[in-house]
């Protein structure tokens, strides 16, 4: 009985568990070779681009060449910083307010079906309008600080993270629930111990999600209204035709955007790559 | 013989639909007892009440003499398909009972048990990294870990292949010789019914009660040869024609 366990192959396994999901797909280990394949394209993009943009001496404000992008990044970079800081705020704080409330919303609303049959249109309604459109209207209410805006992120994100996180909620296994109730568990045992970890992968796709959409929206609010912000420079900077300046502050959203995206990569792969 | 388990009189009716109707059966103490029916006969809905998950229409269940209303800890269960928790790794999944009820677990006898299904070293693997078999083993090791007096076993072992299945089986009479647990067996192999069972019982179709009730008297640990024998190919094909009778297809003749 004991000598007839089958061999298992570790790195097979490892490898399913992080490409099948849709949360961890596109970072994976990388060979040397892919590494030097991935640096190779890059440099013939970037490269490239600059090439094409000096040979035919494509005016900087139709686009601006890499190298001119990069140094008015580091030339900028101190006074870009704070502004760096503001919107950091706005979306940190709009992104807490917005994904706390979405996955408490969504585990009592998948509690009750006669509740959330009433309340799903509305978080369709919220999920389907651009948040950017009431900013104008935020603003008069609520002045050109940061509250507008931490209301339009939260605004965004909140119902995302709700419908995600609801879609985790209702994926009940009743063997598992069996399972728990055959060994007495309380209600509450069951939520933390059974469906809050079933849920959890459907949770950090909306949260992925959601704090790329309230990114956006960050973005947008400030470059709506307000005087501070990222969004406030690029405003600025297009009005003044600086595009090296205006791409470079591009190009530190992107950044911020990947690093979001790396962020919760790491966490899907420790707390949810259990899923296949 | 010390009736640990009585089924008397269970009916279950969901809505339109009568699944048990005045089933009664005494499973005794320390023994192996097969239920085989056709398919959806309420062989689970059985079990599932016998275990308190849920409740009977009519009639009840008792342990000991003492009314079934709630799962118990004298009870333990293993599922179709092992129904491993996935976010944990197979030790979190054999601690997770005694998580639950806030009890420190026996960890010398859980390190027996494990040692037993042949899973040491595999603690810290996820389910996923586990085979079929060795998924069934540690839900086995968690059903046992808390030394319940009954198992109740749901079809445990139909979703693996045949190979893996009769060591399974092998597995399941090996316990039972070590721990004497009453075991109750649900399935729809009478092969493995034949060889696990002191007794096999035999449900009706829809709404299931019991058709009839086969003693197994087979000398354990039970091997190949055992299961060669006349006795039980008189007793499978007997099974296999209460089974037949009750189907609404017409018996195939031999000149068809």
């Amino acid at each position: 009985m004991t000598d007839a366990i089958p061999e298992f192959k570790k790195t097979e396994a490892t490898k399913v568990g992080i490409t099948g999901s849709a949360l961890t797909a596109g970072i994976g280990s990388a060979t040397r070779k892919e590494i030097a394949i991935i640096l190779a394209v890059a440099v013939l993009v970037i490269g490239g681009l600059e090439f094409v943009l000096w040979a035919y001496d494509v005016p900087q404000y139709i686009l601006p060449r890499p190298s001119l992008i990069a140094a008015a990044l580091v030339k900028e970079f101190p006074l870009l910083l704070p502004h760096l800081g503001y919107s950091m705020v706005s979306l940190l704080s709009g992104f807490t307010i917005g994904a706390v409330t979405g996955m408490v919303m969504a585990a009592i609303v998948t509690q009750y079906p006669l509740v959330e049959k009433v309340v799903t249109p509305y978080i369709l309604v919220l999920v389907t309008t651009p948040m950017l459109a009431l900013v104008p209207l935020l603003i008069l209410r609520f002045g050109f600080g940061y509250t507008p805006r931490i209301i339009a992120v939260a605004l965004a994100v909140g119902p995302m993270v709700m419908i995600n996180a609801a879609t985790g909620f209702r994926r009940t296994d009743s063997a598992k629930l069996a399972l728990a109730r055959s060994y007495g568990a309380s209600t509450l045992q069951i939520f933390w111990k059974i469906r809050a970890p079933m849920a959890l992968p459907m949770i950090l796709v909306g949260l992925m999600i959601g704090s790329i959409f309230g990114l956006l929206t960050t973005v947008g609010a400030e470059m709506v209204g307000g005087g501070f912000g990222l969004g406030n420079r690029l405003t600025t900077y297009s009005s003044m035709i600086n595009m090296p300046e205006f791409f470079a502050v591009i190009l530190l959203l992107s950044i911020i955007g990947i690093l979001i995206y790396v962020i919760f990569f790491l966490i899907g792969k420790k707390w949810a790559s259990w899923e296949t | 013989m010390v009736v640990k388990l009585a089924v008397r009189n269970a009916g279950k009716r969901y809505d339109d639909l009568e699944a048990l109707k005045g089933c009664s059966f005494d499973v005794a103490d320390k023994t192996i007892v097969s239920i085989v029916g056709p398919s959806g006969c309420g062989k689970t809905t059985l079990l599932w009440s016998m275990s308190g998950l849920h409740s009977l229409t009519s009639g009840q269940v008792d342990l000991d003499g003492e009314r079934i209303t709630a799962p118990r800890p004298e009870i333990g269960l293993v599922f179709q398909e092992a129904n491993l928790l996935p976010w944990r790794n197979l030790m979190d999944n054999i601690l997770f009972p005694f998580e639950v009820k806030h009890q420190t677990p026996d960890m010398a006898w859980i390190t027996h048990l494990m040692d037993r299904v042949g899973l040491t070293g595999f603690e810290k693997r996820m389910p996923r990294e586990l085979s079929g078999g060795m998924q069934q083993r540690g839900a086995i090791v968690r059903a046992l870990s808390l030394r319940p007096q009954v198992l109740l076993m749901d079809e445990p072992f139909g979703a693996l292949d045949a190979f893996t299945r009769e060591e399974m089986n092998r597995l399941v009479e090996e316990i039972w010789l070590e721990t004497k647990t009453t075991i109750v067996f649900i399935t729809h192999s009478i092969e493995e019914a034949i060889f696990l069972s002191d007794r096999v019982i035999v449900l009706t179709k829809r709404p299931g009660r019991v058709h009839a009730d086969y003693p197994v008297n087979l000398p354990r640990p039970r091997s190949l040869e055992t299961m060669a024998g006349r006795e039980v190919f008189d007793l499978m094909n007997k099974i296999k024609a209460d089974i037949y009778g009750m189907s609404s297809m017409r018996p195939r003749s031999a000149a068809e």
